[in-house]
């Protein structure tokens, strides 16, 4: 069971999370001419690293705000959380 | 090398089994191989045996960063089955189908194949109606299909619950007879005494740390027993894709996640066949020990943990449970992960790369096991001629930005839900 802290209501377990994938997908700009390879990334291509991650969570049976998690993909542990708007380095 | 047969089984009986030859060697690496196939699980044993036997290109070296058949080919629910709708998958499996009833023949070891059948339950008049269309889809392709009503899964698996008094209550479902299961264990040792005859160097317990690539082409690889000189390299590491990826600088539509599967104690038979939930992802069958051979979903977040996470076990064995009341009776025996290759249309990829002589399978999401011999058959093919066979062709990894998807269960790129 993972315990991850929501940045609005604190400490709960993971039942009360849904996962959003890696949180350092950008959505090319709107409005500009975005080519098919830029595209294909944004769409398909993912890191998928070994350790470290920053990626997005939804506290979907709680306050429903996504917020970023950076976590070890392999010990689990959670490093810090932050909210959506909010740089993780 | 050995053969196997009772009668060598009685005559080394009678000697106390004392002269069992060694099934591999554990050699050495040699400084410089045609080929090395990297990750010594089913699909990269089953490569090296294929390169040896149908190209007859027999210097070939595998190296596995553990021990061979360790990872997903020992930790899978052994589940063979080529239902699929799209003709890629269709026949690409069906030919894996093929493969597998020769399979003991063929390499000399029982893999214990077993075609019981494998059914997939629907739990509504929308869901009957897919699976007509899968069945038929199937068909077409020659694969056997059989669409089942309720009350023939009755007469096949009388242990469901056909109560009226259930959440989802089964309508029918769609069989496939020639589907079954297989000795996962087996199909990795008979692949690898079989390739090691034929003069495949198989280097355990050797991790490979990056890649020697000069002009736009591989001239070797670095590992934790030294530098490896290469014509050609075939990756076949599954949930570790992302890892080697990286060392290439190449990012690929995949991302690796943790499936969980377990077994419960041994029971009398009560199980004929395997069978799938069809309204959540719960699957089960009984292996000869008597053990229900359970799975379902993925753990749900990026996992290289290779263990899992209590509250998708509890998920799915509640979906279990709906299914088969009488497994809320037993004890279960063992829990284990393994970390998946989730590629982003839930297909494979066995494809060449940008660098030259540098080849890529991979993206089985939670469906390697059945593709064992095809995958390997392909990727043999693909490695030795230098281009994809037409059985592979679709699973190529520039789909993704061309549009051509295998998306059969049209799931999209969330690969923790699918």
């Amino acid at each position: 069971m993972l315990y991850i802290k929501c940045p609005y209501c604190g400490m709960r377990s993971q039942n009360e999370f849904a996962y959003g994938g890696d949180a350092n997908v950008k959505r090319p700009e709107l409005n500009e001419e975005v080519s098919d390879k830029i595209w294909d990334e944004f769409v398909y291509l993912r890191k998928s690293p070994r350790g470290k991650h920053i990626e997005l969570w939804h506290h979907i049976s709680g306050c429903r705000q996504w917020f970023k998690v950076q976590r070890d993909t392999t010990t689990h542990e959670i490093f810090r959380t932050a909210a959506i708007n909010e740089d993780i380095k | 090398m050995q053969k196997y047969s009772v009668f060598s089984l009685i005559k080394n009986a009678l000697k106390g089994h004392k002269d069992w030859e060694v099934a591999w060697k554990d050699p050495a690496p040699k400084s410089e191989y045609d080929v090395i196939i990297i990750g010594g699980g089913g699909h990269g044993l089953a490569t090296a045996y294929y390169l040896a036997k149908e190209h007859n290109i027999t210097n070939v070296a595998l190296v596995e960063k553990s021990w061979i058949g360790g990872g997903n080919v020992g930790r899978n629910t052994t589940i063979l089955r080529s239902n699929y709708m799209h003709d890629e998958n269709g026949l690409f499996y069906e030919k894996g189908m093929d493969l597998w009833r020769s399979m003991s023949q063929d390499l000399n070891f029982n893999v214990m194949y077993s075609p019981r059948g494998i059914i997939n339950l629907a739990h509504s008049d929308a869901q009957m109606n897919a699976y007509s269309r899968r069945g038929n889809s199937m068909r077409l392709n020659g694969i056997d299909a059989v669409l089942l009503g309720r009350e023939e899964v009755k007469k096949l698996v009388p242990m469901l619950d056909f109560s009226d008094n259930v959440r989802f209550p089964i309508f029918g479902g769609l069989m496939q007879p020639s589907g079954g299961t297989a000795r996962h264990d087996a199909v990795a040792w008979g692949y690898a005494r079989q390739a090691d005859s034929m003069g495949v160097d198989i280097i355990q317990h050797c991790e490979v740390s990056g890649f020697d690539i000069a002009n736009g082409k591989i001239k070797g690889i670095r590992t934790s027993k030294g530098n490896i000189k290469a014509k050609k390299v075939g990756l076949c590491v599954a949930g570790s894709t992302s890892v080697l990826a990286e060392m290439l600088n190449m990012t690929l539509p995949i991302e690796t996640h943790l499936l969980q599967a377990c077994v419960s104690e041994p029971i009398k038979p009560i199980l004929d066949h395997v069978v799938t939930f069809g309204a959540g992802h719960f699957y089960c069958s009984q292996s000869d020990k008597g053990e229900m051979v359970m799975g379902g979903d993925l753990d749900g977040y990026n996992s290289y943990a290779q263990r899992g996470n209590l509250p998708t076990l509890q998920h799915v064995l509640t979906e279990g449970i709906a299914m088969f009341p009488f497994l809320s009776k037993l004890k279960m025996l063992r829990t284990w992960g393994g970390i998946m290759d989730m590629s982003m249309d839930g297909s494979p990829i066995i494809d060449k790369t940008h660098i030259d002589g540098l080849y890529l399978n991979c993206g089985w999401c939670y469906g390697g096991f059945k593709a064992t011999p095809v995958s390997g058959w392909t990727f043999a093919h693909t490695i030795a001629q230098d281009r994809v066979h037409e059985l592979n062709a679709g699973f190529s990894l520039s789909r993704f930005n061309t549009g051509h998807l295998i998306d059969e269960k049209g799931l999209g790129t969330k690969t923790w839900i699918s």
